[in-house]
């Protein structure tokens, strides 16, 4: 028996409103389908399963706020007996929350130290009379930075919050955090376009704020030569029907991922003091949306692809992202984020690093500059490619290694 | 009044129970010839008679017994035991009948005995005499189980247990004999219902009672000093628990660490941090933190014994801790 089951999908989520389950009770799921859709803080997001099997019980209704590790269905695996059906229990709230298994007899306890860090990934580390001051004054404590023991959110935190927030509303500054909901919510008032879009610029600014607080960043750059890579696409296209043919930035995305697997310490997230390293590559590239704000789905085995399935691929999560339709795996995945500027014009990208990643790799405009090549001043396209890199992870000896291993690259592009 | 020790305080208090009531008698291990072994009976053998302060055989279970006996005969009987440690000889005599009597009598009988005895650590005097069980008491219903800290305690403390119907134990912490304090004639006679906050703060609760009290405070002095202000509360009866006083505190700091000298595991601590959490959760900012003996029988020598115990220094360290410093 499986539970399927709230993931986090990003690391400042805390909670998600199940818009409408995919799945009937009794249906047969394989992993990888889409068994529901959830509307969290940024879009509404389609969640795969992890399992396959057949749906035992549905334990969460549509409309519901359903806070991050929440059990909500349950899959009987395939060739695993039935299980005799969980009670549902009352509402609100009608969920179990997945809790560690007891040990059959504990070992003698030593003194524990007083504030072990052991929050579940997603929950959020709170006080109790923090969480009940934050109700009351309709503070939402995911956007607070905790100072308490581990970090803990104390009652000091939610009223500095609560107190700054009444500053910016009294100079007419931004919009104070939505009230804080308990209980199911009818899925209307979240949906509406203004309140969406003020709560992504409160993410955005949550996971902005804490990248520049927590991460050291360093900043490299170098200007890549693209008059092979331009050469070549130009004539790649031609070649192709008119559909499917590349942009340059499906290159620049393919270089970046190729690189990585010379440089893997690039390509990692950062979790509980330490840097661990992912085997797959998943670029997360920097989507804007139209009506503000960004979002930076995962392209899955970016490394792997051929460019024409990543221009394909590249295009979908594009159209995804601004519909509204992107999947979980694609929000959760991302092992590092490739911006791109160059359409407005920008030359050089210095970018904040979306945690737990560790780097973010930005791209400008492809321009003419002069550039001397074996003594002769010619003209050629030329593109700035930067880094921002976690110090804590990496140093810039590395970084320029990466860096480099891109220019590299992008000078054979029939080698992509 | 003016400065005395805690032994003149219980000495004083004792004098006071014998002289005012005729049927008020001393009973214990060499507490006539030789004047008791932490001296608060020193010279009433000559002033009050063997009658009335009796040596008794090295017998627990024999001079407890005896002291139920003279209580149900109508007697106001104070047992003297030497340590906890050697009043688990008298256990049965204690959770069997002491504490049972009036229960299993319907009413008809009860046991107005006052057991008083020395607990805790701090003296090298090894294992088999530093143990702090009065939590183990405070366990037992039938009994009430107070644990003395101020001068002021020790001496009406004993003079209100008198009062009681029930029997009463008296943990009185050996180290704090020589100990000097202030008596308090105002608090007298002192009540047997209420905690005692020693201290008023705001940051954190600083829980305790007996020994530990002194360090609470001393860590609340150096807390002082750094910008935070401790409240410390005595809890001064272990059964029944005042929790309200606590929960008070807890409700106006919000953060509580509770010091006790037994071990960690069942200890009194655990108690009060349990009724803490099921009454005052959402009062909390931190996790209730325990500063408890480290669980060894307590060690001889004075480094070990001193990293055995609780100290100031850990308790200024938890309530960092819990303060996210």
């Amino acid at each position: 028996m499986a539970e399927f089951v709230m993931p986090t999908l990003g690391s400042d989520m805390t909670e998600g409103t199940l818009v409408e389950w995919k799945k009937k009770l009794g249906d047969r799921v394989v992993k990888g389908d889409i068994i529901a859709e959830v509307d969290t803080e940024k879009a509404a997001i389609e969640i795969e399963s992890f399992h396959t099997g057949v749906i035992e019980q549905l334990l969460a209704k549509p409309g519901e706020r359903i806070p991050v590790g929440t059990v909500m269905a349950i899959i009987r695996e395939v060739g695993t007996q039935a299980t005799p059906a969980i009670q549902a229990p009352a509402s609100p709230p009608p969920l179990q929350k997945v809790s560690p298994k007891e040990p059959v007899s504990p070992p003698p306890p030593p003194p524990p130290p007083m504030t072990a860090a052991v929050t579940e990934p997603g929950r959020l580390r709170i006080s109790p009379a923090a969480r009940k001051l934050a109700s009351e004054l309709g503070v939402d404590p995911a956007f607070v930075q905790g100072t308490g023991p581990g970090g803990a959110i104390t009652l000091d935190d939610i009223q500095r919050s609560a107190n700054a927030r009444g500053e910016r509303h009294e100079a007419g500054g931004q919009q104070p955090s939505a009230p804080l909901t308990t209980g199911p919510t009818p899925l209307a008032s979240a949906g509406e376009g203004g309140d969406r879009q003020a709560r992504m610029r409160q993410t955005i600014a949550a996971a902005m704020a804490r990248s520049k607080r927590e991460i050291p960043h360093y900043y490299l750059s170098t200007t890549i030569d693209m008059g092979r890579a331009m050469t070549w696409l130009k004539e790649e296209n031609i070649k192709r029907p008119v559909t499917d043919r590349l942009l340059y930035g499906v290159l620049l995305i393919k270089a970046v991922a190729l690189a990585l697997r010379q440089v893997p310490e690039l390509n990692a997230l950062w979790k509980e003091n330490a840097a661990i390293q992912s085997p797959a590559i998943h670029v997360g590239v920097a989507v804007s949306l139209r009506q503000g704000g960004l979002i930076a789905p995962a392209i899955h085995d970016t490394d792997k692809r051929s460019l024409g399935d990543l221009m394909s691929s590249f295009q979908d999560v594009v159209k995804r992202a601004r519909a509204g339709t992107l999947r979980s795996s694609e929000l959760s995945d991302p092992t590092i984020t490739v911006t791109s500027l160059g359409e407005q014009g920008v030359e050089t990208v210095f970018g904040v690093i979306y945690p737990p990643q560790v780097a973010l790799v930005g791209f400008g405009k492809v321009v003419e500059r002069p550039w001397v090549i074996e003594g002769q001043v010619v003209s050629r396209p030329v593109v700035t490619a930067s880094l921002s890199a976690d110090h804590r992870v990496t140093d810039g000896h590395r970084g320029g290694v990466f860096l480099s291993a891109i220019d590299r690259l992008l000078q054979e592009p029939g080698q992509l | 009044m003016g400065k005395i020790t805690y032994r003149e305080a219980v000495r004083a208090g004792l004098r006071e129970a014998l002289q005012s009531n005729p049927r008020v008698f001393l009973m214990g291990e060499d507490v006539g010839k030789y004047g008791g072994t932490y001296a608060c009976s020193k010279g009433f053998l000559d002033e009050f008679g063997p009658e009335r302060i009796r040596d008794t055989p090295l017998s627990e279970s024999t001079f407890v017994g005896a002291g139920i006996g003279a209580a149900l005969g109508g007697m106001r009987p104070i047992v003297e035991v030497m340590t906890v440690n050697f009043s688990l000889l008298a256990l049965d005599q204690i959770v069997n009948n002491a504490a049972t009597i009036r229960h299993m009598s319907g009413g008809q009988f009860s046991i107005p005995l006052v057991v008083r005895m020395a607990t805790g650590a701090g003296r090298q005097v090894a294992a088999q005499h530093s143990h702090s069980l009065e939590g183990w008491y405070a366990h037992i219903p039938g009994i009430t189980v107070l644990a003395p800290a101020t001068v002021t305690d020790a001496r009406g403390m004993l003079l209100a247990a008198l009062q009681e119907p029930d029997p009463v134990f008296i943990f009185e912490h050996a180290y704090l004999y020589p100990l000097e304090g202030e008596l308090d004639e105002s608090a007298l006679p002192v009540d047997l219902t209420q905690a005692a906050v020693r201290r008023a703060g705001t940051n954190i609760s600083l829980i305790t009672f007996g020994g530990s009290l002194w360090k609470a405070l001393e860590a609340a002095d150096q807390l002082f000093h750094e910008g935070i202000s401790a409240e410390v509360v005595d809890l001064r009866i272990l059964r029944p628990l005042d929790i309200s006083t606590v929960l008070a505190s807890v409700r106006k700091t919000h953060r509580a660490v509770v010091i006790d000298e037994g071990w960690r595991t069942g200890s009194f601590a655990a108690e009060v941090s349990a009724q803490i959490m099921e009454v005052a959760f959402y009062d909390l900012d931190g996790p209730v933190a325990r500063i408890c003996s480290v669980e060894v029988p307590i060690p001889y020598p004075k480094h070990l014994e001193d990293a055995a115990l609780p100290q100031p220094e850990k308790i200024v360290q938890a309530v960092h801790s819990l303060m996210g410093r």
